[in-house]
């Protein structure tokens, strides 16, 4: 008796972790299945390269995808230095509470909702700064968002290289900084790499801080101080704002979905590969 | 040999260059934080300064043209449809890590991973996309109007799956694998090593991976401004429209000036502190904030 109650047990157990992956999976095959087939309707040549007409409904997504990539521009140009010098800093130098009061601060950073740094770009690069709804407000607000995942990231690669290698290239009398340089970033430049590929698809798939700093306007933009639509804000006004725009932010969700996804493969790869590497020095 | 000595002494001054020039620049990004804080506060003064907080909290509701700010109702729909989203989650996303650690046939773990990953990475406007245009007319269908906190739960909840599934599976794979071959050479049934080992083992991680979740779920604006119906009223059922605390920044933030400005940053400020609680719980746990 007692046999057959633990055996009906196990087998209860099994059928619910079945069916909750089961469903799982299925829901979100329904969500990709719709983005795909709504949005595969909209796709074509044309639609990549011709600006929007009729408020989105007609034409193309050229100037948005233009927009999108100078807005992400804006924001590597500023993360990428100034992520890396964190990440060097706390892997290589930091000690103590300032480390950890750094660390913290990242931490709580990286939780921060998107709107309230939405808010921050708005009151500082727009109006402080007179920077106005532009690629470079939504770029630097942009960039305050991605920081700390890619800090930490960062870290992570240049923690894991092994002391031996460190070791080894102070035994061969280089500085910290010639070690830096020949030896441990080269090393980490796979996850690091994988760090920014996430950070960047985090930023793609960012809407609410750009609605306020790099703002609204379709037109092709002419300069960093123009405003420009992100292809995420493309999307939330075709579908919000626009009766009938939903086949057009389909196709422009269909856009974003396989941009995100060569860049989560990128990712993938590449920190698989830094992976391998580690275990065979 | 002959070098050693000026070899050693341009490694020091370098290494004293590096040393400066990454920590004053690891010092700004630490800076941020603060500045965030500040600018917040300073533009929000407007209505905090003299005990004007406490409109937030005693106003009849939410009329900004009136100067009457209440704040709470917006507040109760936030912490309704994260709390409901990590109801669902929760239990989803441990079952499905539970399978592909301990039920999963080997080829189907490494594309269940990478399907997680890639929901993780999708956009929240996607999400609010599908949600408007499926989810809601499904609501709609059963009981009007369809935009509710229902279909904010349920797109919120879809939204940080992935999150707990992944830090859960990540919990699960850091339990000591000498304890599941104990607990299977005791004779354990797979129910027993994973109800009584690998899940109490693995507790810690899948406490922070819902904390994380719920962070996200706070923070989100998008998705729950596209299918939550945006009406500023305390939550009474499921299917009652609501609005949350970040869609009304992302709704009045275009139009808003003033006293109306100020309450909207303050409503940042306010859901800031929330989510640092979160944070600082997660920390207090140990968790790693990154799947």
């Amino acid at each position: 008796m007692r046999k057959q109650t633990k055996k009906f047990g196990d087998i209860l157990l099994t059928m619910v972790v079945w069916l909750a992956t089961a469903l799982v999976v299925g829901v979100f095959l329904w969500l990709l299945g719709d983005v795909v087939v709504h949005g595969l309707g909209k796709l074509s040549s044309d639609f990549l390269l011709d600006a929007p007409q009729n408020a989105g409904r007609d034409g193309g997504i050229a100037p948005i995808l233009v927009s999108t990539l100078l807005i992400l521009m804006v924001a590597l140009t500023v993360t990428i230095p100034l992520g890396l010098a964190t990440a060097v800093y706390l892997s290589e130098y930091a000690t103590g509470s300032l480390a950890r009061i750094l660390r913290m601060s990242l931490n709580v950073l990286a939780g921060v909702p998107s709107i309230v740094f939405g808010l921050f770009g708005n009151a500082l690069f727009c109006i402080a700064l007179g920077m106005g709804f532009s690629i470079w407000s939504g770029g630097l607000t942009l960039a305050c968002m991605m920081l700390p995942l890619f800090i930490v990231t960062a870290e992570a690669g240049l923690s894991a290289v092994t002391v031996e290698w460190r070791s080894g290239a102070a035994a061969l009398g280089l500085s910290r900084a010639a070690a830096l340089w020949h030896v441990l970033l080269p090393a980490a430049a796979p996850a690091i790499t994988a760090g920014l590929m996430l950070s960047i698809g985090r930023a793609l798939a960012e809407t609410a801080a750009l609605i306020f700093t790099s703002g609204y306007v379709d037109r092709m933009p002419e300069s960093l101080s123009d405003s420009g639509r992100a292809l995420s804000v493309h999307i939330y006004d075709l579908s919000m704002n626009v009766s009938g725009g939903d086949a057009a932010a389909y196709g422009s969700a269909l856009v974003l979905i396989v941009l995100l996804l060569v860049i989560n493969n990128a990712a993938v790869s590449l920190s698989e590969r830094f992976l391998r590497v580690r275990k065979t020095p | 040999m002959i070098w050693s000595r000026h070899n050693t002494s341009s490694t020091a001054r370098a290494d004293a260059w590096l040393a400066r020039l990454t920590g004053s620049l690891a010092l700004a990004v630490a800076l941020l934080l603060v500045l965030v804080l500040l600018l917040l506060l300073k533009e929000s003064w407007l209505v905090l300064s003299g005990g004007g907080w406490t409109r937030f909290f005693a106003s009849e509701g939410w009329f900004p043209s009136s100067g009457l700010f209440n704040l709470l109702p917006m507040l109760w729909a936030t912490l309704a449809a994260s709390l409901g989203a990590l109801l669902i989650a929760l239990p989803l996303g441990v079952l499905s890590a539970v399978f592909s650690r301990f039920y999963a046939p080997s080829w189907l773990v490494m594309p269940l991973r990478r399907v997680m990953m890639l929901l993780a990475g999708i956009p929240s406007v996607v999400y609010g996309l599908w949600g408007l245009t499926v989810l809601v007319p499904l609501i709609a269908g059963w009981e009007p109007p369809g935009a509710s906190l229902l279909a904010a739960i349920l797109i919120l909840a879809l939204m940080v799956l992935p999150t707990v599934a992944l830090t859960s599976e990540a919990a699960l794979a850091a339990v000591a694998p000498a304890s599941l071959l104990g607990a299977a050479a005791l004779g354990l049934s797979r129910k027993g090593i994973v109800l009584g080992v690998a899940l109490p083992e693995a507790r810690a991680g899948i406490c922070s991976g819902a904390l994380l979740a719920a962070m996200r779920a706070l923070g989100e604006t998008m998705a729950v401004l596209m299918v939550a119906g945006n009406v500023v009223q305390t939550p009474g059922s499921l299917f009652d429209p609501v609005r949350v605390l970040t869609a009304n920044i992302a709704l009045e933030m275009s139009y808003a000036a003033g006293e109306h400005r100020a309450a909207l940053f303050a409503s940042g400020w306010l859901l800031m502190l929330i989510v640092a609680v979160l944070a600082w719980l997660a920390g207090r746990r140990g968790g790693q904030l990154y799947a």
